[in-house]
Formats: structure tokens, sequence, C-alpha cells
């Protein structure tokens, strides 16, 4: 048994790790296995510095065609399964080929590496940056090993940012006229606005204000789009009558948005929508959607 | 919505009140543990509990005095950072995380309010972003509950930013404007609640819109609770905001209840000093609002406030509050079209009530207020409704309760027109008011002019009412007609020309009473008259030549017409009598013919009218007693009198009546006094015939078998024998009492009768008379027993 196990058991422990790796901060992932694990947080352009230890299992000897680490920026479509697309791909080659008997530790350094997509997890699409230290080696598989991190990109405010306003309504039935204050959000950013009510004759029951997220992948007629709901935010409770004004301050700070991604290596698209929901006593619903813009900001991470 | 059964309701509360308790251990654990994402959780998992539809007004209440209390709880907690570790502004942000608004906005207030204490940020921002917030619930029972929970929480620190903060009016007015944001919005809600559910009963609405007044109310309390509300930010304001309000909203619940309120939460000094403002209002309200029951309490406190110092008094004549108030009302009335007789007539008499306490010397006022009621009833020739005509009662009652001198009443041109609106019953209990008051206080009614008013006030007493035809309750007319005859005893002037003037109006107005009345009133007039004949006689000498109009005779005449009028009625007895006095009177004033005249009108009436026996009797003593008395007559007349009396005395039915009317007769022949006649033989004369017509009813008696009547008439007559005997009537002689007393001592033998107390004490007379000595002794010396 000792002698199977053995056989499958990689001879030898890599350990990945950043020299600043203390320091730096740490932000949640959400593994495959659907575990979380805190990771190194990077945006583009840092320099990516540390070391990778590698300690044959006590008393082998690894013999290898050479050791080297890459950093991959991927992006991963789920129902294009196992297809990985490198968007970033950067090698250095930390060993020549050779033998290795006692643990051995390589610096290794990628400066000012351009990632300029954030790491994402979605429905149907993964964008993910892995460090990947591979010992080659002849007739036997390659030993690999993984280090997840995740890249966050900060955007500086907009510059132009109006806001959003519109009157909307069914004929003789239903008229507002609401207002968002911006059209275009970082993520600790509150929503502020008002509903203001120009005729009301249904009975309405509440209105809520929901986030939505809308994830497209593919392109063309592969298109896959998905939408989910992050938010449902009730503003209203009970009929306004006409004349009404109802205010709106939504919090984003609990909700786990990202920025808004458009186009992302022509692969996939990110969009954020506010769709204000008016239900009436029969259950009917009014909505409207619009979308807003999401971005990340330094100050307020 | 259907109609919900109260046990499903009940079901619905206590389903809710577990929901509570439930998530209340949970954040209590939590709140024990420090652990405030858990308290949050569970306390916006509580509160969801008041997201209910399903509850009535009360219910709801209980339900939602649970979450209160465990809302105290939660506030003590996030008041104390060092247990959360959260500032109180990140805490703000927090509580806005909770996805339902209900509890979201439940948890903001109570943040909100640690917040303010906290002074971290200015009060104004907070609770302008507290009102404003609020809006987000629009659901009429759930958003007033949440903003009543506002006003609540916040109530404290707005009593301390109203009044502390070293009295700086911005902090002053940030208060005021929060309340009344806040006051507005659960106003219009609460009107609001009329229009939902239209399956729902119209009353069953309205009972659970009152059952929350109070929450709305409670803010215009607060409001006055403010020290820092002067009468300046009142004014300029405060009123008119709220005012604006409860104009706007256009629902009657809402503004009898507003208007209402303001008016008992705010101090009497404010609505004096913004009268006109305030009762600029009221026209403008709902005609279906009771207004007279919102400005009769109004007025009733400011009166009140008046009366409580001479400085408040002068305030309310420099602001004209009569005028002002008396304009509004004219106002209201002509608004309100078809506000019922009963409203107006209430309204006026709030206004008379407060005209009278403040304003007690303006009788002007008085007058213009019965007046403007007139105008309002002119379309109603009779107040049919009860109601309404109880509340003219108490217009009119009014200035003769404050006055307590119903001639200032009898000044007011408009009284007697007010009157002529009540109806015949309701016209004779008003006018019976009026008498009770003049005899209460005891006014003298003295001139000939009031008299005239007084008698047309009460014109419902004394005659028949066009189209009275209502039965009459027996003891209710004689209670009114006595009243009647005491008033004309309150109507009195020294001077007897005016007095007769007084005399000849009431004549006027009595004679149309009916023969029901006459008898209740010409005796009062009779006497009055003959009151005035006795005074005039006490001035004789004053009295010259035949240009005086009040002469003793004109009276008689009238007197003569007066018991005329009686004896037609037919009330002769009382006629014989009232004569009989008139008689008297006569006799007083040396007009023998007069005296005479009225005699005649005696005899004539006991002759035609009088026929029953008992009453024969009565008359004839009366007759004898008042002859008796004259002294006015020459010997002639008097004989023709005499003769006439002796001889109906004699006519009687009944033996013992003939008996005891003719020994009465004999006074007639012996009057005491300087020049009485003493015709002695006359005496014996009718002595003797009084005897024996004694004689006669005993043979008659004894027959009959029946009882000592006969005897008790012996013993009388033998007491008038000893009176003359003792006046000395030669005629009268001892031995003749000795005949009569022994004629007795045998009756009484052979009547085997039982001793005679009259008997027995009328011979210890004779015996003390005997014993005495002197003259008289000797006199009774003779007389054995």
């Amino acid at each position: 048994m000792n002698y199977l196990v053995g056989a499958f058991k990689p001879p030898c422990n890599i350990f990945i790790s950043f020299t600043d790796g203390r320091s730096r901060k740490q932000v949640p992932l959400k593994k495959e296995n659907g575990k979380t694990v805190m990771v190194a947080l990077f945006q583009s352009q840092e320099n990516i510095v540390g070391e990778v230890v590698i300690e044959p299992i006590h008393g082998k000897k690894v013999e290898h065609n050479g050791v080297k680490i890459e950093l991959l920026g991927q992006i991963e479509l789920y129902f294009d399964r196992g297809n990985f697309y490198d968007f970033t791909s950067l090698v250095r080659e930390l060993d020549v080929p050779g033998e290795l008997y006692e643990r051995k530790t390589y610096p290794f350094e990628f400066s000012t590496v351009e990632m300029p997509y954030e790491s994402y997890n979605g429905v149907n699409v993964r964008l993910r940056y892995i460090l990947k230290v591979t010992i080659s080696r002849n007739y036997v598989s390659n030993i690999v090993e993984y280090q997840d991190f995740v890249v966050r990109n900060y955007t500086p405010p907009p510059s132009i940012n109006n806001s959003i306003k519109m009157e909307v309504g069914i004929e003789d039935c239903l008229h507002i006229e609401f207002e968002y204050s911006k059209s275009k959000y970082h993520l600790k950013d509150v929503i502020i606005g008002k509903i203001y009510f120009l005729l009301v004759r249904i009975k309405l029951k509440n209105m809520e204000l929901e986030i939505r997220r809308r994830e497209s992948t593919g392109s063309g007629p592969n298109t896959y789009v998905e939408t989910e709901t992050l938010a449902k935010f009730e503003l209203m409770d009970g009929a306004p009558v006409r004349g009404e004004s109802i205010p709106i301050r939504l919090f984003l700070s609990p909700y786990e948005l990202t920025p808004t991604y458009r186009n992302i290596n022509n692969k996939f698209s990110v969009k954020y929508y506010l769709n204000l929901v008016l239900v009436d006593e029969e259950d009917r619903r009014y909505f409207k959607q619009q979308e807003i813009t999401m971005y990340r900001n330094l100050e307020a991470s | 919505m259907l109609l919900i059964g109260a046990e499903d309701e009940e079901k619905w509360l206590a389903e809710g009140i577990a929901g509570i308790q439930h998530n209340a251990f949970y954040l209590h654990r939590a709140l024990d543990s420090n652990n405030l994402r858990d308290a949050l959780k569970y306390s916006a998992q509580m509160l969801s509990e008041l997201r209910t539809s399903k509850l009535s007004p009360q219910k709801y209440y209980e339900l939602y005095m649970r979450a209160f209390d465990e809302l105290r709880i939660l506030e003590m907690f996030f008041k104390d950072e060092s247990k959360h570790g959260v500032s109180v502004v990140d805490l703000y942000e927090l509580v806005q995380h909770a996805g339902n608004i209900l509890p979201r906005l439940y948890l903001l207030c109570t943040v909100g309010s640690v917040y303010i204490k906290s002074k971290e940020a200015p009060a104004k921002e907070l609770l302008q972003d507290l009102v404003e917030m609020c809006h987000g619930v629009q659901h009429p029972i759930r958003g007033l509950f949440l903003r009543s929970y506002l006003a609540q929480i916040s109530r404290d620190k707005l009593l301390d930013i109203g009044s502390d903060y070293e009295g700086d009016a911005e902090t002053v007015m940030d208060a005021v404007e929060f309340i009344l944001e806040n006051f507005t919005e659960m106003n219009k809600l609460w009107v609001r609640m009329q229009l939902e559910g239209p399956g729902r009963v119209r009353e069953k609405r309205e009972k659970e819109r009152s059952a929350l007044q109070e929450l709305v109310g409670k803010n215009l309390h607060v409001l006055s609770q403010i020290e820092g509300v002067d009468l300046e930010i009142y004014k300029e304001t405060v009123l008119p905001r709220v005012l604006e309000q409860v104009v706007n909203c256009k629902d009657d619940l809402s503004q009898y209840y507003l208007m209402d309120c303001i008016i008992q939460v705010f101090p009497d000094e404010y609505h004096l000093q913004t009268l006109e403002m305030l009762l600029a209002a009221f026209p403008q309200v709902q005609p279906t609002v009771d207004i007279k029951t919102v400005l009769s309490p109004l007025m009733d406190r400011l009166s009140k406030y008046a009366a409580s110092s001479a400085d408040v008094l002068t305030e309310f004549l420099q602001v004209e509050a009569f005028t002002k108030l008396s304009n509004a009302i004219e106002k209201v009335i002509e608004m309100q079209v078809d506000m019922p007789a009963v409203g107006a007539i209430t309204l006026y008499v709030s206004l008379l009530t407060f005209t009278l306490r403040v304003h007690p010397d303006r009788l002007d006022y008085v007058d213009q207020v019965l007046g403007a009621c007139v105008k309002k009833l002119s379309s109603i020739p009779k107040l049919e409704d009860r109601w309404a005509t109880k509340q003219l009662v108490a217009l009119l009652s009014a200035p003769l309760e404050k006055y307590n001198d119903t001639v200032t009443a009898l000044t007011l041109s408009n009284y007697p027109r007010v009157m002529d609106h009540l109806d015949n019953g309701t016209n004779k209990v008003m006018a019976m008011v009026i008498i009770e008051s003049i005899m209460k206080n005891n006014t003298c009614i003295s001139t000939a002019d009031k008299v005239e008013v007084l008698f047309e006030l009460i014109k419902g007493l004394i005659k028949d009412l066009d189209g009275a035809t209502d039965e009459l309750d027996e003891e209710d007319f004689k209670d009114e007609q006595n009243s009647v005859a005491k008033l004309i005893h309150m109507l009195y002037n020294n001077e007897p020309e005016e007095m007769l003037k007084i005399i000849c109006i009431v004549w006027k107005h009595t004679m149309a009473g009916g023969p029901k009345r006459l008898p209740f009133t010409v005796p009062s007039l009779v006497f009055s008259a003959l009151r005035l004949v006795r005074q005039m006689q006490g001035q004789e000498g004053d009295i010259v030549g035949e240009e005086v109009p009040a002469t003793p005779k004109k009276i008689f005449q009238l007197l003569s017409q007066m018991i005329e009028a009686l004896s037609a009625v037919p009330s002769p007895e009382l006629a014989l009598r009232l004569y009989l006095q008139c008689a008297k009177a006569a006799n007083g004033c040396d007009l023998e013919y007069v005296a005479y005249e009225f005699f005649t009108q005696v005899f004539v009436l006991y002759e035609e009218e009088i026929a029953n026996s008992k009453a024969q009797v009565t008359a004839i003593h009366l007759i004898i007693g008042a002859l008796q008395r004259m002294n006015v007559f020459n010997v002639e007349n008097r004989d023709t009198l005499t003769h006439k009396t002796t001889g109906y005395s004699a006519r009687l039915l009944k033996k013992p009546d003939q008996c005891r009317a003719v020994y009465a007769c004999s006074h007639l022949f012996w009057v005491d006094g300087q020049d009485g006649i003493r015709d002695g033989e006359r005496v014996l004369l009718c002595l003797k015939r009084a005897l024996r017509i004694a004689n006669a009813a005993q043979q008659m008696a004894s027959i009959a078998r029946d009882s000592s009547g006969p005897l008790t008439l012996f013993v009388e007559i033998l007491n008038k024998y000893l009176y003359y005997f003792e006046k000395g009537n030669k005629q009268i002689t001892a031995a003749a009492i000795q005949h009569l007393i022994e004629l007795i001592n045998t009756e009484m033998q052979s009547d085997s009768a039982t001793s005679d107390a009259f008997l027995a004490s009328t011979l210890r007379y004779i015996q003390f008379q005997k014993q005495r000595g002197g003259v008289m002794g000797a006199k009774f010396e003779s007389i054995k027993l």
C-alpha cells in the first residue's frame, strides 16, 4: 500500500509565497470546490515578487527537466468546459534540468505586470489569475502547483456622472417620475433618489428597487445571458397618492458587486441594472430597468 | 376586502405577538452577548410582524406596543457604544441595509434618536432625514404607527432642542418644523384611511379612524409642550401651518378633531391673540363638520380665561374678541347652509355665554347676538326640533341668569323676537323661567313699559296662543298660573299714577286669559290694586282735583270690571270674596256708594250664582264679617244690607247652619268702637231666633237619633250670650244666661249625652269670671251654676 501511495504522491512539496505576503491585503476567493480561501490581492502594474520553495519528500530524489513559474490570466467559460483562454501568460525559468535532493528556494519576480482584467467569479464565466509552478519530468507527469491571487483595478471617479431621471407610466393609470442621483456608482456607494407619483389610478401595494447583474458570455449565436437579482430593497409600503414623493437611499456596500465589465477579452460582459418594481394589489408588477455603471474606487474600498 | 371576523383577528394578533416574542427572545440573547449583527437581524425580523395588514387599528396597536417595548431595550443597547463597538454614525448606515422598509425605518428611527442625543450630527438634519425617510411607508395604519413611533421616540429630544439650547431660535424652529412635517404627513395618512378598502362599512372605518386620532393629535400636544414655541412662533408658523393642513385635508373627521385639538392643547392666551386666524379656518371646513362642538369650547375657554384677571380682560377688548367671534359665527352659518338650526343656536348660546362673561356691561352685544339668532331663525316660524328648542331656551335663560335682574332682559329688543320662535309649550317653559328668575331675585318691575314688554314675553302663560291645542296638564297649568299671580305682585311702583298704568296693562293682558286663567290672575291683580288704593288713602291729602288720573274711584271702577269678568267665568265664590275686599277698601276710602255697589254685587252673586249650600254658608259668614266692619254706610243703606243678610242667614238649608248664621248676624248690630252701632235689642232678637232654630234642630235630631250636634249649638249660643253680656248689652241679662244654662243641663240629662268639653270649659269660664271679682265678677255673680 505504502508503495502504491508513494507512487502517486508527488515526490516533493511546492510552496509559493509572496515577499510582501504578510502585509498584502488578503481577500476571499471562492474555489471550485465551494470553499472560500483568503488570497493575496494585486492590481495591474504591480510587481509580483515572491519565492518558490521545493521540498522533496524525505529521502526522495526528484529528477527534472527544469522548473518554471508562470503567471496566467485565464478566462474560463463553463459551457465550454475545460477550455481556458489565457489572455496573459508570463514565464520565468527557475531552474535548469537536474536533480533535487533537498529543499530549495527560488525567488521570482514579475515586474509591472499588465493585468487589465479583474478576477471574476460569475455564473457562466470565471476570470482568474494564477501562479503556476511546473517541475517538468521525463516519462512521468510533471509536478504542478497553483497559487491563486486576485486582481482588482481601481478607477478614478468619473468626471461626468449624470443623474438618471425619467418619467414613465401607463397611460391614464400610473405616471411616475424617478430620479437616481448618479448613473455611475462605486462599489460602496449609496444610491440616492426619489420617486415622484404624478398619477396613481391603480392600487399599489409596494415598491422595491432591485439591483440586477446581467452576465453575458460568448458571442454571436453562442451568447449566454444570465441575470441575477442581487438586491431587493423595499422602497415603499402601501399605496401612495398623487403628489407623493418617496425617497430612495440604498447602500451598496452590503451587496457583492463588481465593477461593470464590458466585453472582457471579447469573452464576456457584466452589467448592472437598477430595476424599479411597483406591485399592485393583484400582484401585477410594473417595472422600469435602468443600467448603472459600477466602478471600483480606491478610496472607498 | 372581506369583513374580518373578530375571531380570526384574535388569531392573527396572537400569531403576531408570538412572532414578536420569538424574535425578541433571540434579540435579547444577541444583546446579552453584545452581538450587533444578530441584534439587527432579529430586531428586523421582529419588526416584520408589524407589516401585517390583517389587524384593525386597535389590535395593531397591541402588536405595536409589544414591539415598542422591545425597541426601547434595543435603543439602550445602541446607546452604549462600548457594547457593540460601532459608532453611531456607522450604526445609522448599518440599519438601513435592511431590505424591508418597515423594519428598516423603525430601526432607523431608533438609531436616529440615539444619534440626535449624541449630538454628533446636527439634530436638524437628522430629524429632517427621519421624517423624510418615513415617506416610504404609505400604508395608512402602518405609516401612522411608524410616524407615531418617530414622534414618541424623538419627543424628549425635541423638548430638549426646543427648550434647552440657550433659547436659540433656530433650533426651536428645527424642532417645530420637524413636528409640523410629521404632523402633516400623519394627518394625510389618517385622512387616507377613509378612502381605503371600498368594501368596508363607513361607520366601521370612522370608528377605526377615531381610534387613531390621538396619534395625530399627539404632535400638536408635543408642539404645545415645547417651551420655545412662544406666541410669535405660534402665530407665524405653527398655527398657519396646522390650519393649512386642517383646511386642505377636506376631511370632516380630521377637521373636527384637529380644530378641537388646537383649541384644547394650546394656551388661551395664544388663542386670543390669534383669534382671527383661528376663526378664519372655521368657514372653510367641510359642511359636515360639527363646528358648534368645537367652537363652543373655545368660547367657553376664552370666557373663563377672561375671568382670570383684569389684565386679560383688557386684552380681550384690544383684540375685539367679541366682534371677531361674532363675525366668525355669522360666516360659518352663512357658509354652512345646511347647518341645522340647533347648530346655529348652540353657537349663539356659546357666544352669548362668552359675551356675558367677558362683557357683562355690553347689553348691546347681548342684543346683537340675539338679533343674529333671530335673523338665522327668520326662515323658520316655530322650532320643531327638540334639541334646537332646548338650545334656544338656554340662549334665552343665559341673560336672565347672568344679570339676576330680569329687567335687563326686558330692555333687549330682540329678546321677545327670539321667544317667538319657540313652540307654545316651550314658550311657556321659558316664560316660567323668566318669572322664576324675577321671583328668585325679588326683582321689582316698576315701569309700565317694562311691564308691557314682560307681559309680551310671557304671553304664552297669559293667554291661549294661536293654534294651541295641546292637552294641558292640570297641575302644570296651576303652577303656571300661580306663578303669573305671584308675578303680578312683583310689579310695583310707588307712584300711584305709574302703578295704575301698570295695573291697567296687566289687566289688559290678563283679560284675554279666558275663564281658566282669570281665577288665578284676577285676585292678585285685585289685591295689587287694593294696595294702591290703600296707599293713596294714606296720602289722601295729596290728591287734589279731578285731573289726577289715579283716583280711588277710577281704581274701583277698574276693580269692578275685573271682578265682573271673574264672576262671568263663572267663579262666583271668588268674585264674592273679592267684592267684599273691595267693599272694605271702599269703606276705607269713605266711598259709601262704591261700597254699597260692591255689596249689591255681592248679594246679586249670592242670589244668582251661589247655589251650593255649603258655599252659601261660607258666603254668608264672609258677608257678615265684612258687613260688620263697614262703617261708611248711612243707616238706611246699612239696614238694607243687614236686613238682607239676616234674611239670607235664616234661609239657609240646614238648621245648624241657619242657627250659626243667625247668631253671627247678631254682630251686625253690635260693633265695637267709638261710633259703632249697639242695637242690643236686635242682638237679642238674633240670639233668640238662633235659639229657636237650635231647638228645632234638636227636635229634628232627636227624631233622627242623631248626634249631639244641637247641644253644641246651644253652647255656642251661650257663648254669644256671654260675649254680649260682658260687652254690656243691657238686653242680655244674667237671668237669660241662667236660663240657657239650665236649658242645656236639662237637654244633657235627657239626651244622656256624655259630658261636653266645650260646655265644661264654658262653665269653667263663667266660674272664673265669678271668682275674679271686680265689676265683671259682680256681673257674673247672679249667674248660678
